[in-house]
């Protein structure tokens, strides 16, 4: 079983078991265009829910990613070093950033469902 | 080159092509410009270094200079810039800045002799401002007529003179840094061999109203698409070219920025410009800082504003910086002291708290390859 949810700042967070995948949306990969480097957190960083832990850069920019949930880094994409374009090619497949182990599942309580998602970058224009 | 905040935004005459052609359109100093079109900077920047890319470049301010009866439009801008321009010959172009008291710049510019006229080009986020520096200081012997409502037009790359030459013949043989007025699908154009790519290529100058037209022909022919201004920025970057607002500034002199090499022979010993005695001084004693290029270690991007540090201590700061397309890595540009400046020299790069260890090398980081005949 499991579950998505999305924040405000445009990540998705794959949730199975106590273990939640993070990652960028569709919409975020868009409005950030051609991804060059991503910078994510090692595996054994503890992370505060709304701590900036990764950082992805486009062109023409550097972006900060949040964590969505307070919890400990158990993994994260080693592959991204090599394939930066992943996370424009398949941002909630290959593009993944990482694992985090949560410690609170309650805290995914506030985040958006998918189609409360949708109705958020709807209303962005 | 930073985005105005106030009043609505201006439109170049190819919005609606832009529009059209599915472009993200992003405020640019006051206008309404692309960013990039659908298949993204990564592939422009590409198809401009491999093909050929058109580039809307019209919100760029064109102005022309006329001498009045007596007296020398040349001479009259030399007292604004320290270039060569009474040294230009007929369809001769020259790139310059206009400086102010202290030698640090207020803009940079292209300015091409007609024989009859000067034509000057200048940045848009600037233009308000150089009219009326060239309004105050060049009246009284020229005319000056901005001209702000003509399209401006890049076609940059390896294939843009083939593909140019279908529409006019005549610009196969231009060499870099020249300019001819030549007819374009019926309109008197001007064009020069010129860019801000470090590649081959032209800048058109059109009548406002076949701008459109023009530049619907030129992306008609198969080698040619629409480039945004993300990869024209990669690509001068990769170019080691400076951008105004960035790199230089009213704080850089053209000797501290290393752009000597555009300060007239003649006029470093003569003078006559704002600025001169503080650029002489450099010219003889050395500034105390340059700019230089960096090529970081590693995938980290250091950008505008990172810290340049050797042992702990801060030594210069980065002016620009990104990930270049051709060399697949990030490079930068930035000014450090002079006595740190030497190529090879080992620095660290501060990229968001961390140091990112860099080395100072010459630049450009892509080779030129103007067409020089």
């Amino acid at each position: 079983m499991t579950e998505t949810k999305y924040t405000e700042e445009h990540e998705w967070i794959r949730v199975e078991g106590a273990v939640g995948t993070i990652g960028i949306t569709q919409y975020a990969q868009e409005q950030l265009g051609d991804v060059v480097f991503v910078d994510v957190p090692a595996a054994g960083r503890k992370v505060a829910k709304g701590e900036a832990v990764a950082v992805v850069e486009s062109v023409k920019a550097a972006s900060d990613i949040y964590a969505p949930a307070t919890g400990e880094v158990v993994e994260s994409n080693a592959a991204l070093a090599d394939t930066p374009g992943d996370v424009n090619a398949e941002p909630t497949g290959k593009g993944w950033f990482f694992k985090l182990k949560l410690a609170d599942k309650g805290e995914l309580a506030g985040l958006m469902d998918e189609a409360a998602y949708e109705a958020f970058v709807k209303n962005l224009g | 080159m930073t985005e105005t905040p106030a009043g609505p935004l201006k439109r170049t005459p190819l919005y609606d092509l832009h529009r059209e052609l599915g472009a993200r359109l992003v405020p640019f100093a006051g206008y309404e410009m692309p960013v990039q079109y659908p298949t993204g900077i990564l592939v422009e920047h590409a198809q401009t270094r491999t093909a050929c890319g058109l580039f809307d470049v019209s919100h760029m301010g064109q102005v022309r200079l006329t001498a009045k009866p007596g007296h020398n439009a040349a001479k009259a801008m030399e007292t604004l810039v320290p270039g060569d321009i009474a040294g230009l010959q007929p369809g001769q172009q020259r790139y310059t800045q206009f400086t102010n008291d202290a030698g640090g710049i207020l803009d940079d510019l292209m300015v091409t002799s007609t024989g009859d006229h000067l034509l000057v080009v200048i940045n848009a986020a600037c233009k308000d401002a150089d009219l009326a520096h060239m309004q105050k200081h060049l009246s009284a012997t020229c005319e000056v007529e901005p001209m702000f409502s003509r399209g401006l037009l890049a076609l940059q790359g390896p294939q843009a003179s083939a593909v140019l030459s279908r529409l006019a013949p005549q610009v196969a043989t231009m060499k870099f840094m020249t300019g001819a007025y030549v007819v374009i699908d019926g309109a008197r154009c001007y064009v020069t061999r010129s860019g801000y790519t470090g590649g081959d290529g032209y800048e058109i100058s059109t009548p406002a109203d076949q701008t459109d037209a023009i530049a619907r022909k030129l992306l008609g022919h198969p080698e040619v698409k629409p480039i945004g201004l993300g990869a024209r920025d990669s690509l001068r970057l990769e170019a080691g070219l400076c951008l105004y607002g960035h790199d230089i500034d009213t704080t850089t002199t053209p000797v501290e920025a290393v752009l000597l090499w555009s300060v007239g022979k003649e006029r470093r010993v003569q003078g006559g410009f704002p600025g001169a005695a503080v650029v002489q001084k450099q010219i003889a004693e050395g500034s105390t800082r340059k700019r230089v290029g960096l090529l970081p270690e590693g995938k980290a991007i250091a950008r505008e504003g990172a810290e340049i540090v050797i042992a702990g201590k801060t030594v210069g700061i980065v002016t620009s910086g990104g990930f270049s397309p051709t060399l697949g890595r990030a490079v930068a540009m930035g000014y450090v002291e002079r006595s740190q400046s030497a190529n090879g020299t080992r620095v660290d790069l501060m990229v968001r708290g961390k140091p990112v260890p860099a080395e100072i090398v010459p630049m450009p980081f892509v080779k030129h390859t103007y067409f020089r005949g």
